[in-house]
């Protein structure tokens, strides 16, 4: 493998590879080797359309602990604001000897474009493209129940999950579907009929809108963040019903099973789709997620650019 | 279970038997005794995967002869490879250091077979990452010859001459169920 565009790409061997690897570095860097070697040399650019935090860090952390070169592109500021389109930017990025593009963009299928226009010849990760998928948050997920869950080792079948929230614009769910199922975890999507979108149904989740019907018997619940600027689009009534029906709090919080997690992509809306008690509450791993998630993301990069041809 | 090369298999002969082996490493153990004085200030790390099964076999012949428990670790070599970009990219195996660490230890380095020498090259700049040893010595089971690099070994269980179309193997039984080092051509 030579792109990771999609978590529905990933056979089961090459998911746990990724994880077994992540594993691996993480250890590395909590016995303090701040950095390793194998990417000397390789360039990756971070190519951001959209806004972003945590995974454009996470992702320059992840190759500068790998000894890359990283270059970051983001569009404001960039003569994409000129107009410069995709190819022409790719082009440029190409002739600069980018070994791998780390590409974020708001159009849903971007990376798979660049990946597979012949613009460019290095490795395409896709960081989050539009409401399409976002496989390294879903990597970094199942890495995240893995460590809680089954003590690091191998996959995750018989592990239940309720993905809660705006699954309707939402990549990280897709995303997380398709990886959990591969591992052989169980998912239930939890939203109100209008966050789910048509054709939900052939997915391989179970579909519920009962929230304290859907957290009692499952061993983790990832929390979606609510887009507040999508709330006018008469989705739900009013901030306050959704955080009534589909909100985490402690009181939900109680009914869950004692080992079950608490987990959210971030950036949290606190008081909306999780309050601030369960936030920063002992099953909340929260904070763990975005550490796990450079780990997950150097082992994505030394899979791709560590050897002759990635995973 | 799988790596198991019967006796008489075609091309492959057993150049160790499981009492060679023992003999080997009790051999190995007395010898790093006397050379570290009495084995006060040893580290023993071993390069997963058979070089760390090694050393933690070689740490507890140590403690049987001297008494008191040595520190041992694994140390994973992959991503200092001179050879990473040349094959497609390797599983990374685990690393453990032992509770006081290695700085100012004497670190001796465990392996199954000294061939090339890159391997040890790569050892010796993973483990420079994890702090500056007071000295480091290489003790391998199998010498078969052939360095590429100016580096030997300072405890050696058993020199094979062999030629580069061979290939030895060796087997330990916590991993492949049975103790031997094999020699075959390879095909």
């Amino acid at each position: 493998m030579k792109h990771l565009l999609s978590a529905g790409d990933l056979s089961r061997e090459q998911a746990i590879t990724i994880l077994d690897t992540a594993t691996q570095l993480a250890a590395a860097t909590a016995q303090g080797v701040g950095k390793l070697p194998p990417l000397r040399g390789r360039t990756v650019v971070n190519l951001f359309y959209e806004d972003s935090t945590r995974t454009r860090i996470s992702f320059e952390a992840a190759a500068k602990r790998l000894s890359a070169d990283v270059i970051n592109f983001s569009a404001k500021g960039s003569s994409v604001s000129k107009g410069e389109s995709l190819k022409d930017t790719a082009l440029t990025l190409e002739a600069m000897g980018a070994d791998a593009v780390v590409i974020r963009h708001d159009a849903s299928g971007a990376p798979h474009r660049l990946a597979n226009s012949g613009w460019i010849s290095g490795g395409v990760v896709n960081a989050g493209d539009g409401t399409h998928e976002h496989p390294t948050q879903a990597l970094l997920d199942a890495y995240t129940l893995r460590n809680h869950l089954k003590n690091n080792q191998g996959d995750l079948d018989g592990v239940k999950v309720a993905i809660v929230g705006d699954v309707l614009h939402s990549r990280v769910a897709r995303s997380n579907v398709l990886l959990l199922r591969t591992l052989g975890a169980q998912v239930r999507l939890v939203a109100p009929p209008t966050l789910l979108p048509i054709g939900v149904n052939t997915w391989g989740a179970e579909v519920s809108y009962n929230l304290d019907e859907s957290i009692t018997d499952v061993d983790a619940v990832m929390m979606l963040r609510v887009q507040r600027e999508r709330m006018n689009a008469a989705f739900f009534p009013t901030a306050h019903e959704y955080s009534f029906r589909y909100g985490l709090n402690a009181n939900r919080m109680k009914t869950m099973q004692d080992h079950a997690i608490v987990m959210h992509p971030g950036p949290m809306n606190r008081g909306m789709e999780i309050s601030a008690d369960v936030a920063d509450s002992a099953r909340s791993v929260i904070v763990e997620q975005v550490a796990n998630g450079v780990s997950v993301r150097m082992a994505v990069l030394y899979l791709l650019l560590g050897g002759t041809e990635g995973i | 279970m799988t790596n198991v090369v019967e006796p008489g298999h075609r091309n492959s002969r057993v150049v160790l038997d499981a009492d060679d082996m023992a003999r080997a490493l009790t051999r190995l153990a007395h010898e790093v005794v006397e050379r570290t004085h009495g084995a006060t200030n040893l580290t023993l790390m071993g390069i997963p995967t058979r070089g760390a099964d090694l050393a933690a076999r070689l740490a507890l012949k140590i403690e049987s002869i001297q008494g008191s428990p040595v520190p041992v670790g694994a140390l994973d070599v992959t991503m200092y490879r001179d050879d990473l970009r040349l094959r497609p990219a390797r599983a990374l195996l685990p690393t453990t250091i032992p509770e006081h660490g290695i700085e100012g230890r004497l670190v001796v380095l465990v392996d199954d077979v000294l061939y090339s020498g890159r391997t040890i090259r790569s050892a010796l700049d993973a483990l420079s990452e994890h702090g500056r040893p007071q000295a480091v010595q290489l003790a391998v089971l199998v010498d078969r010859g052939h360095r590429e690099l100016p580096i030997r070994a300072d405890y050696v269980g058993k020199n094979l001459p062999t030629s580069k179309s061979e290939q030895v193997s060796v087997h330990v039984l916590e991993r492949d169920g049975i103790d031997q080092v094999t020699i075959e051509q390879s095909s």
